[in-house]
């Protein structure tokens, strides 16, 4: 039994649990639920280091040798997204004590925040399919619960629409597992890796690939099935929207990277391909949507749905370089898109609104956060030497390598109109003049008191140092992509240590 | 057996989506309780429907008796009924919550956040 793979499950159990038992007092709350963020991340990086130095570790729950049982496994995708999420989760957590309103804390959030993190760990350290589905329905019940609780009204209207199609995800996830069983006879990821390679019923196989393709796609925001993203993320305090545009999607992201890589690689000429065109296509809606707006949150809304786009564009590459460019590009988007929204809600706090012809002046009001905006901002268009030059400079390149000569030219006219949208924001908000405080229905900004300052800032700050240390010293960073995408692309090693690790 | 259960789990599907579509938030509500156990019918009738004694050799034996069970779609399903249930008590309260907050009558009415 590997302690280090359950930690990361077991210490946000535990501090919801514990943040639950402290259910009067916000300030024990607040406590619990940072030492708990803390301890997830240290657990996450020695989990990184350890998977990094000694490979693939698994184990198997309640001493049931695989594939009967549960298993844990992480190999190095797991655990780089396992410290991405950790490390999100901090600095969310963070940000919440400046801005999280007394009635949300009162109300469960650190709880909830936490089991939302549990929910995201077990996707990643999951060895079974059916385990996943669990995970996700955690992860999903938590998410409901963040994004209805206050109960404000676009909150209530924008959590109708996310529940509804996430279940209907849920329902088509679950779809796919039961024939899945049915035809297999296992659920464990590395014993149907097994079975792929025999590739029994490549018919079938590939009809199931289409329904798991529908199910995660719905939760990556894929093109034609991401309509509940635009419609939900702008709705609730601005730490719940960052946590989300970083790590729910992402999540779904993961799962395609997963299965479609270990599972079905049967017919890639059919599936990679089409997976390759809902990339594009995601690319331009996304971006084309996130133009036509002119409302901070619901810019960067749409952005996601964009940059989910070039990171499912490597998997439907689908070569090795292509596939450490998608995870390059997964660790570059969750720090630097994380960042935006964390900006945008001190934008909020200081101008009284999103909308970005009522906010105006703010390089003037507020010079440390125009930096930090900058920064992510120009990294997310993939101006060099920034994180999100590099992670677009692998794609593209290797789709030119390759001769994908539309989705490199794809990809380079979205990165432009990314640009675009960026600019907007940054004349809008950052540049433009202040908006005449004598305007009738606008709020006038308390200003905040100085720990409040730091819980806003010090997370901005370690985000966007983060993104400057990952364009300027890349190599450490694409060396790990690259081990990733070598083990996803080269499973044996992983099937391996799930079928042979010993209870 | 077999068929007939496929029938069902295809009828449940079709009359699931259909209340979906409905713009009567009780109906949606409804079309998702018959997806989810259209869904908890088709593992059982995908993973085969057998008559069998629980897999469990008795002691002393070396082998089971007659032919066995498969019990670990029984496990899914008791898994995935236990899920629906918790999501469907969720879905009702906030249903509830929102009609009663918002001025809308009916889900085409919800058009605020949509882009």
């Amino acid at each position: 039994m590997n302690t280090l793979l359950v930690l990361p499950i077991l210490i946000p159990l535990a501090t919801a649990v514990a943040c639950l038992l402290a259910w009067r007092s916000r300030t024990i709350q607040r406590i619990i639920g940072v030492s708990g963020a803390v301890g997830l991340l240290t657990t996450a990086l020695i989990l990184l280091t350890t998977v990094w130095r000694e490979g693939v570790i698994a184990s198997q729950l309640g001493n049931w040798p695989a594939p009967f049982g549960i298993t844990l496994a992480a190999d190095l995708l797991s655990a780089i997204m396992t410290v991405l999420g950790s490390l999100m989760g901090f600095s969310v957590i963070i940000y919440s004590l400046g801005s999280i309103d007394r009635r949300r804390e009162a109300y469960g959030y650190y709880p909830f925040f936490h089991l939302l993190l549990m929910g995201v760990n077990g996707v990643f350290l999951t060895g079974d399919l059916f385990n996943l589905y669990v995970w996700f329905e955690v992860m999903l019940m938590s998410s409901f619960v963040l994004l209805a609780l206050g109960g404000e009204k676009p909150q209530l209207e924008g959590a109708i629409k996310y529940v509804t199609l996430n279940l209907i995800s849920s329902a088509f996830f679950l779809t796919a597992l039961g024939i899945l069983y049915g035809m297999a006879g296992t659920l464990n990821m590395a014993d149907l890796a097994v079975l792929a390679k025999e590739a029994k019923y490549p018919g079938v196989a590939t009809t199931l690939s289409m329904l798991f393709l529908v199910a995660f796609g719905i939760k990556s925001a894929l093109f034609p099935l991401f309509f509940w993203l635009p419609a939900s993320y702008h709705t609730p305090p601005v730490p719940v929207s960052a946590i989300f545009a970083g790590l729910l999607t992402k999540v779904g992201v993961y799962t395609l990277l997963r299965v479609f890589t270990l599972l079905f690689i049967q017919n890639p000429g059919y599936t990679h391909t089409l997976i390759l065109a809902l990339a594009g296509l995601t690319m331009v809606t996304g971006v084309l949507g996130a133009m036509s707006h002119n409302e901070f949150r619901r810019i960067l809304s749409f952005h996601i749905i964009s940059q989910v786009g070039y990171m499912v564009m490597g998997l439907g590459l689908f070569t090795p370089l292509a596939v450490a460019g998608s995870i390059f590009y997964i660790i570059h988007h969750i720090i630097v898109k994380t960042n935006l929204f964390l900006v945008s809600g001190v934008a909020h706090r200081l101008q009284g609104s999103f909308e970005l012809d009522k906010l105006g002046g703010l390089s003037h009001k507020a010079p440390a956060l125009t930096v930090v905006f900058v920064i992510s901002a120009f990294s997310l268009a993939g101006i060099p030497p920034l994180s999100g030059f590099w992670a677009k400079y692998v794609l593209v390149l290797n789709s030119l390598q390759i001769e994908s000569y539309l989705i490199a030219a794809t990809a380079l006219l979205v990165s432009l109109l990314t640009l675009f949208s960026m600019a907007k924001i940054w004349a809008g908000a950052f540049w433009g003049e202040a908006p005449s405080d004598n305007e009738p229905g606008r709020i006038e900004p308390s200003p905040p008191d100085l720990l409040t300052k730091v819980a806003l800032y010090a997370p901005m700050f370690l985000l966007a140092g983060l993104t400057l240390t990952i364009g300027l010293m890349t190599e450490p960073f694409m060396a790990l992509a690259v081990r990733a995408a070598d083990q996803l692309m080269n499973p044996a090693p992983y099937i391996q240590a799930v079928l042979e690790s010993r209870p | 057996m077999n068929t007939l259960i496929a029938v069902l789990v295809g009828v449940l599907f079709g009359a699931g989506i259909y209340l979906m579509l409905s713009r009567t938030p009780v109906r949606l509500i409804i079309g998702l309780v018959f997806l989810s156990n259209a869904i908890n019918l088709l593992i059982f009738d995908a993973a085969g429907l057998t008559r069998g004694i629980p897999p469990i050799i008795a002691s002393g034996a070396e082998k089971l008796a007659r032919s066995h069970a498969d019990p670990l779609p029984q496990a899914l399903i008791l898994t995935a009924i236990v899920i629906s249930f918790g999501v469907l008590a969720f879905a009702l309260v906030l249903f509830n919550r929102t009609f009663k907050t918002l001025p809308a009558r009916d889900l085409s009415d919800l058009k605020a956040t949509d882009t």
